[in-house]
């Protein structure tokens, strides 16, 4: 088998009494989808913030391609290649789409201290940029400020937000989240096809996403994971139903 | 042309021609309150660069300011004396030796307290950068070398090669041509991949490290080229008075800078020139009628922050454009 692009060891942290993450071990292989489910403050998003680096695991490991990133604030993450996005949309509200996506080509580009030509015609940074949203099926909202695109769409921008700086791995969190039956299907298409480009950790509640997706499932319980395994072993894990799949499995 | 094109235009031609007008009818009263715009709106397009564009709330620009003052005053006095510096560097009354040296302390000066001052934000950010000003306010107070408490008076205005500074058009002419240059520095930064990613610290800081830019690194340098533009006007308005005291280093000062880019439309590229044409224009008129002027402009102020919250350009050009 070939080496983890993210390994994850015995990672903790707590907020006083509560442990949000307690002990979590977990790998992501080139080519894979890996769901973490699990109930609602199971402890999930902590997770992705500690991977992401938004927030510092207590102790624990966090490898990336070989390398040691647990030291590495979050530009320094997304930069080795780590591209997340988040439970709720972020963007820069002012900006529109374009420009939003125009930032994380510049970001990949890594000229962010360039002062005098301008990016409103630049070409290095639009035509990417358009390329992306068109591939989320946004380019005709390009124009618009993110403040005044739909939920939906944010949640497209995210996405092409993360392709844009071609990463080495995507961390998504809970990118359905309101999306409307119509849009979660789309999207679990589109995600299908991703797992070429880069591995994908999916924080994910919708199940029937989760169930087509993913090569490998972790089951995150108070901050525990309580099993990992392929879809079907997931499904008839007797303590996964109990703790979380209930009567819908 | 968008309307707040036009209305930039018009500010722009009206700085320009007002003082002319006052010039060729012999009122030079009327010329030297133009500079003085000119040159308080200079330092504010400095602070807007790192408050408007950046979302720095910066209460120590008068730091920058002060700095830029004491040294075109330094080196002024050194130079009508026949003294050096130190170490047999010998002083200078070129202008334009002056500017760049006032815009060299000031943005070294800008780098540490900018290093410190922003790994806080918010109340934080605010209070740190009005210490860091008051530090350097009670060193020149403490300091005897240079007037102290009674600051320093310029014998006359440094030289600029083939303009007479002593007049007073010449010199406002010299004092506009640097807020020009100033606010198209402001726009092409706007529109660069610089401005791009300041911009989007202030509006979402953790977007922007989410696609590996730190804001740190962007904020600092935004900071130090503020503090630099601050820092040059600071030279000017010594020249100007033909004075420099404690009291351009003073968090009045800095609370001034601010007030000018409130009035006038925060993030606007004229906010400051139209903040600084109402502040000077209320200081005139206002100040002719009572002393307690400020009262009346504090009433102003409160009016703009209560129903107009883009300044002066706002409410004439409505919402910013997106791009």
């Amino acid at each position: 088998m070939s080496e983890p692009v993210l390994e994850i060891r015995d990672l903790r942290k707590s907020f006083g009494a509560l442990k949000a993450t307690d002990g979590v071990s977990l790998e992501l292989r080139p080519g894979q989808i890996h769901a973490l489910i699990g109930p609602n403050g199971a402890g999930k998003s902590t997770l992705i913030h500690q991977i992401a680096g938004s927030l510092k695991a207590d102790s624990g490991t966090i490898r990336f391609l070989g390398q040691d990133i647990g030291g590495l604030d979050m530009a320094a993450r997304a930069r080795a290649g780590l591209a997340r996005s988040f439970q709720i949309s972020s963007l820069a509200q002012e900006f529109t789409a374009l420009r939003n996506v125009m930032l994380a080509v510049q970001a990949r580009q890594g000229s962010s201290f360039r002062f005098f030509r301008q990016v409103t015609g630049d070409k290095e940074l639009i035509e990417p940029a358009m390329v992306m949203l068109e591939r989320v099926d946004l380019a005709a909202r390009a124009h618009v400020p993110a403040a005044e695109l739909s939920h939906g769409e944010r949640r497209q921008l995210e996405i092409a937000i993360a392709l844009a700086l071609a990463p080495k791995a995507f961390l998504f969190d809970e990118p359905m989240a309101g999306m409307g039956p119509e849009g979660s299907k789309r999207l679990t298409a589109f995600l299908d096809g991703l797992r070429q480009e880069a591995p994908m950790l999916l924080v994910e509640h919708d199940m029937d996403a989760v169930f087509a997706l993913a090569d490998r499932v972790s089951v995150l319980v108070y901050g525990r994971i309580i099993a990992s395994g392929t879809v079907d072993e997931i499904r008839s894990n007797p303590e996964v139903r109990r703790a979380y799949l209930g009567e819908a499995a | 042309m968008t309307r707040e094109t036009t209305i930039n235009l018009v500010l722009a031609l009206l700085l320009l021609g007002a003082p002319m007008l006052a010039a060729s009818l012999g009122e030079p009263f009327y010329v030297t309150l133009a500079t003085r715009i000119a040159v308080l709106a200079l330092a504010a397009v400095g602070l807007n660069l790192a408050l408007g564009l950046g979302g720095l709330l910066s209460f120590g620009h008068a730091a920058f300011f002060g700095l830029g003052g004491y040294v075109a005053g330094i080196l002024a006095t050194h130079a009508f004396n026949a003294e050096p510096l130190f170490a047999g560097i010998p002083a200078t009354t070129s202008m334009p030796l002056i500017w760049i040296t006032a815009v060299a302390v000031a943005g070294l000066v800008a780098l540490p307290i900018g290093a410190i001052s922003l790994r806080t934000s918010g109340v934080y950010f605010i209070m740190i950068t009005l210490a860091f000003a008051q530090m350097i306010y009670y060193f020149a107070i403490s300091w005897p070398a240079y007037g102290g408490e009674d600051g320093l008076s310029l014998s006359m205005r440094n030289a600029f090669p083939g303009v007479n500074t002593a007049k007073p058009l010449p010199y406002f002419l010299i004092c506009y041509a640097a807020l020009m240059a100033a606010l198209l520095l402001f726009r092409v930064v706007e529109g660069s991949r610089f401005g791009s990613a300041l911009q989007a610290a202030r509006q979402n800081g953790t977007r922007l490290a989410a696609v590996g830019i730190a804001p740190f690194n962007i904020r600092l340098v935004a900071f130090a080229v503020s503090a630099m533009i601050t820092g040059f006007a600071g030279a000017l308005y010594a020249d100007l008075n033909r004075f420099v005291g404690p009291s351009m280093l003073s968090w009045h000062m800095s609370g001034e800078l601010i007030v000018l880019i409130i009035l006038g439309g925060k993030g606007r590229l004229f906010g400051p020139v139209a903040g600084a044409m109402i502040f000077v224009f209320f200081e005139y008129v206002l100040g002719g009628i009572t002393e307690r002027w400020q009262f009346f402009l504090g009433l102003i102020l409160l009016g703009i922050v209560l129903f107009a919250r883009g300044g002066l350009l706002g409410l004439l050009s409505g919402k910013p454009r997106h791009v």
